[in-house]
């Protein structure tokens, strides 16, 4: 937990690491029940199949919850997670390994604050990004 | 599916500009604790209040998506005869401004920004944009939240 980038470290293009996330029907369980998202299309799949979907799908927040759970990773505790979007284009059903990853887009200064702007995603085992999004992270300085 | 198109510029005049009434999430503990476990992230900021003490926030945090758990009335349910009925979530946006700590009251406005149709591969479509904003009791707005919401 101690390799945490500061500003200095980073440029642009640089790669977030990445996050692997192997979610469950289980974990959509759980997760309806913290976010109260009791949708039905998240562990029914009677109601699911009934709509035309496949199969149960992940809630499109879990994967959001994902991308920011990467992020704060990398960042660490002295960086902030300014600005998080997704967009949810496809759907994802549980069993399936999902990487989430990023890239670094932009690196500037704005009302004093040193920020990145970066591209990240989460990727089936096929390679589909059904999750494309940007966040903003301002990290510390070592030359404070 | 013979059903007449929903009338757009009705649903506009009728909704944007729609305010929910605040909606109050006490942030406890072992809520959010249960919150950084469905996702499975053990950010020791969530949980473990000793770290969490001896970072820069001083106490348990919230992580970043925790306040969807505010279920504020769901403006872009539209009417109950609405002709689409299913539903699906286009998206989300969010902006954070304080971190959300334990023991915070957090409020919850949710209001209708933009309404508009779109056809795709699931066939005619109408997208409703709301935004939601949190508010904690010292009336600093911890984040704002867009959401894309799909009815088709």
């Amino acid at each position: 937990m101690n390799n945490h980038p500061y500003w200095e470290d980073v440029e642009q293009g640089t790669e977030i690491p990445s996050l692997v996330k192997r979610p469950t029907t289980r974990q959509l369980v759980r997760y309806a029940g913290v976010s109260g998202d009791f949708y039905e299309i998240h562990y029914d799949k009677d109601f699911a199949v009934g709509t035309g979907l496949p199969g149960v799908i992940l809630h499109g927040a879990l994967r959001s919850a994902f991308l920011g759970q990467m992020l704060t990773d990398w960042i660490g505790p002295n960086g902030a997670l300014r600005k998080l979007g997704c967009q949810y284009r496809g759907m994802d059903e549980p069993g399936v390994a999902l990487t989430c990853g990023g890239v670094v887009t932009r690196k500037y200064v704005s009302d004093g604050r040193r920020l990145l702007d970066c591209d990240v995603w989460v990727e089936d085992e096929q390679g589909r990004r059904y999750t494309p999004g940007w966040a903003t992270v301002e990290l510390p300085s070592r030359n404070p | 599916m013979a059903e007449a198109a929903p009338d757009v510029e009705a649903l506009r005049r009728d909704y944007i500009g729609q305010e929910s009434p605040p909606e109050y999430l006490d942030v406890e503990k072992g809520h959010v604790r249960a919150f950084a476990k469905a996702i499975g992230d053990p950010n020791p900021l969530y949980s473990d209040e000793i770290a969490a003490r001896k970072s820069r926030f001083g106490g348990i945090i919230a992580p970043p998506t925790f306040l969807r758990a505010a279920r504020t009335q769901r403006l872009e349910d539209l009417p109950p005869d609405f002709p689409y009925k299913r539903l699906l979530d286009g998206g989300s946006e969010w902006e954070y401004f304080e971190p959300v700590r334990v023991g915070d009251r957090i409020a919850a406005v949710n209001r209708v920004v933009d309404i508009f149709s779109r056809s795709g591969s699931l066939g005619p479509m109408i997208f409703v944009i709301t935004e939601t904003t949190y508010t904690n009791q010292l009336g600093q707005v911890t984040a704002t939240q867009k959401n894309t919401s799909i009815r088709y």
